[in-house]
């Protein structure tokens, strides 16, 4: 009867569906001591960073790593749950909270980027290195100004520097796109609006949306990323063991050159600055 | 097992959405004889048909179908009964054939159309093969056995129902305005293969028709019905040539009445 | 218009370039969303067929909560198969979390629904006078529920193809759930997603470009079954 034939069919299709996904698995490799997963951002896997880093680490230990990159506010709750082994934010304030609620042990700094303002080429914000006066400006002139609104690294700092100048920022100027980094640049390239970015975001989309820098290299610019480990006495089946081999290497002399050569041939400077010096 | 009468029915009520639309006290239809069943639109034809062909249980009365009653349920007490009691009705089902007023063909060739009640009672390949094409012999259709049933004219269609009722060799053959749309050949192709299934296997045959002509040619016996309710039955020359009642008089004079 | 010639040139390189991590992508892509489909089919269609042809107690209501789960969004079903495969979830003891079976079973949560409303619709509008005509020439009801069935193929395939598109199409639920990694979880949609906001606009519309024309094919292959069934082969 018809229907068998489409049974039939139906079947060996599905035979070799589940035979393709089994080897698929297979070859991706999953030993579980041997891969940890890496809860990251998007910013710093934009960055491009990862690519260089984690082959080089996977090369020394023989473990995989697994990014997952998505803001950082979604990359602390995952971890909260335990679905990550280690994670590598840069939100100090959030970092905290998140070790001291018991979910994260053995934070260390690893490196730095900075952030600029950037905004149209045609602006007329006056340059320097004062992110808060520039904000003060910003909110007076009703400038438009792009956030990205979630709970990123960068909007952490973001808010921190409106807290500094005092405003809370509101109103039709001040757009809130709850996007990534990359999106949020496309939005304030396509509006004309300020928005304060990663360095390396800028640099990596700069062809794409020519913005000019107003204001860099000041105190409150500066962007520290963290490690943290996942807590093992909280998350019963983390790959602690691996997480702590990651923390060690990044923040090795190893680790800490990789870090500190990459961009070097892309932009011409090196995009992040390691400082694994402390906690 | 053989009967006088194909079918009895006693004190029938069927209705519709809580109206009424048939009533008959009595209506007997003799085995071996080909009964007309008459009556202006709405008289309640289709729905005695159904009736007949054990689609529906009536509201209220008794249905007598060769000798058996489908709807008495056994041991249980909803009427109709359960999955013994349907099983004993798909049986009596099976010696009868409808073929109604627009068919439905199922998607397939002609061939497997016809087939189908066959293949439903699991007949063995070769009396399939052989019922069918003698169906398709009487019907003329052996030049569109491969051709898909759905993209014929309508009355390729209508024969290609009436083929798949008469390869089922019933034992009652139900017809609902079998030739209402067809054309003259189409017709007369019809009748004859009525014709023959009977003279070849002395089947009962209910003809539900608005043709007056067509029950006098075919007709031995004749049931008239009329807003519902049973007017007039008996043999058929004394309907057409002496009409008892005013509304069958009306009737066969081509007056209309409803 | 610079922008989508740039995007036919990306697709072309992608394809006839044989990289590797390319047609990785693709082929994770068609064996998560078809495994998917496969799934829901086998599972769909008789649920579909029971509340399309039987008669029961809140059959009207579970076909209605089938229609109303046909339209979740698929992020949402990304969201709590997330939550229930996640390490502190119910099932996160069998770590299918980031892997092709977690996007497998998001994607199957989403058309599962869709295969059994439409079929359940399919059925409920053919079924009523191709029972009769089966009843009517003595099949049983087993008989007449596979006739009504065989008469609705066209619409069935027609159900598994809309269940693939949806599924080939959807980024919300397998984002979530896979994480995109590369070389593991990154499908077409994921892979679009990454690259459009790093600004790799041309490869992303490449991969668009690509992941339409894949669609196409299936879908033509499930039409030619489809018409197959029109004429009838019994």
């Amino acid at each position: 009867m018809l229907r068998n034939r489409i049974r039939a069919k139906s079947l060996s299709l599905a035979t070799a569906l589940v035979v393709l996904l089994i080897l698929a698995t297979v070859l991706a490799g999953c030993g579980h001591r041997k891969s940890i997963v890496l809860a990251t951002t998007t910013s710093t896997q934009d960055s491009g960073l990862l690519d260089v880093l984690l082959p080089a680490f996977t090369a020394k230990t023989g473990i995989t790593v697994k990014p997952i990159a998505v803001g950082t506010g979604e990359a602390l709750a995952m971890a909260k749950r335990g679905d990550a082994d280690v994670v590598l934010v840069h939100a100090r304030a959030q970092e905290d909270a998140f070790i001291a609620a018991g979910d994260g042990v053995d934070r260390r700094d690893v490196m730095y980027n900075d952030f600029v303002l950037v905004g149209p080429a045609d602006g007329t914000l006056p340059k320097g290195s004062d992110a808060v006066a520039a904000f003060k400006e910003i909110a007076a002139r009703q400038y438009p100004f792009v956030t990205r609104a979630d709970k990123s690294g960068t909007y952490t700092k973001e808010m921190a520097i409106w807290a500094q100048a005092g405003i809370e920022p509101k109103g039709s100027w001040y757009v809130q796109t709850g996007q990534g980094m990359g999106d949020s640049l496309r939005v304030a390239f396509e509006k004309g609006a300020y928005i304060l970015a990663d360095r390396g975001s800028y640099l990596s989309l700069k062809d794409k949306y020519p913005l000019a820098i107003f204001v860099e290299k000041g105190p409150e610019l500066r962007n520290q990323y963290g490690v943290i480990a996942v807590n093992p006495k909280v998350h019963k089946g983390v790959n602690y063991w691996g997480a702590e081999q990651f923390i060690n290497w990044i923040t090795s002399p190893d680790g800490q050159k990789v870090i500190g050569e990459y961009g070097v041939d892309k932009f011409g400077q090196p995009l992040f600055t390691p400082n694994a010096a402390g906690k | 097992m053989a009967v006088a009468e194909a079918y009895v029915l006693e004190d029938i009520v069927q209705v519709r959405g809580g109206e009424p639309v048939l009533t008959l006290e009595r209506l007997t239809v003799a085995a071996g004889r080909i009964t007309a069943v008459l009556g202006p639109s709405g008289a309640g034809k289709t729905t005695l048909m159904r009736l007949l062909a054990v689609l529906e249980p009536p509201a209220q009365g008794r249905l007598v179908c060769l000798g058996e009653d489908p709807w008495a349920a056994t041991g249980s007490l909803t009427r109709g009964g359960g999955p013994v009691d349907e099983g004993r009705r798909v049986a009596l089902r099976r010696r009868l054939a409808l073929v109604s007023q627009r068919p439905l063909l199922l998607s397939g060739t002609v061939a497997a159309n016809v087939a189908y009640g066959l293949r439903l009672r699991g007949l063995p390949r070769t009396e399939t093969d052989a019922r069918v094409a003698w169906a398709f012999a009487s019907c003329g259709l052996t030049a569109l056995a491969r051709r898909a049933a759905r993209s014929l004219s309508g009355g390729e269609q209508q024969r290609v129902a009436l083929a798949r009722a008469l390869a089922l060799l019933p034992e009652v053959l139900l017809l609902d305005e079998p030739t209402a749309n067809l054309d003259p050949a189409n017709v007369a192709a019809i009748e004859r293969a009525v014709a023959a299934a009977v003279a070849e296997r002395g089947l009962t045959v209910v003809i539900v028709t608005h043709n007056i002509n067509q029950a006098r040619r075919l007709a031995d016996d004749c049931v008239f019905l009329a807003g519902g309710r049973l007017i007039e039955s008996g043999g058929a020359q004394d309907f057409f040539n002496r009409p008892r009642t005013p509304e069958a008089q009306a009737f066969l004079s081509g007056a209309m009445i409803y | 218009m610079t922008d989508f010639g740039a995007g036919l040139a990306a697709a072309w390189r992608l394809i006839s370039s044989f990289d590797r991590e390319f047609y990785g992508i693709v082929g994770l892509s068609l064996a998560v969303s078809l495994t998917a489909v496969l799934l829901a089919t086998l599972i769909g269609l008789p649920v579909g067929a029971a509340l399309g042809l039987r008669e029961f107690r809140g059959r009207a209501f579970l076909t209605r909560v089938a229609y109303t789960l046909a339209g979740l969004p698929p992020v949402v079903a990304g969201l709590v198969i997330y939550l229930l495969l996640s390490r502190s979830g119910p099932f996160g003891a069998l770590g299918l979390l980031f892997t092709p079976w977690a996007m497998i079973i998001a994607q199957f949560t989403l058309t599962l629904p869709i295969i059994i409303s439409l079929t359940a619709g399919a059925l409920r509008t053919t079924a009523g006078a191709v029972r009769e005509t089966a009843i009517s020439l003595g099949a049983t009801p087993a008989q007449a529920d596979l006739t009504c069935l065989r008469e609705a193929v066209p619409s069935l395939l027609a159900a598994v193809m809309t269940a693939y598109g949806r599924a080939a199409a959807e980024v919300g639920a397998v984002m979530m759930v896979g994480g995109n990694i590369r070389g593991e979880t990154r499908v077409m949609t994921t892979a679009i997603v990454l690259e459009t906001r790093q600004g790799h606009f041309d490869i992303a519309l490449g991969l668009g470009l690509v992941l339409l024309a894949l669609s196409f094919i299936v879908n033509s292959l499930l039409h030619r079954l489809q018409a197959g069934q029109g004429a009838g082969v019994y």
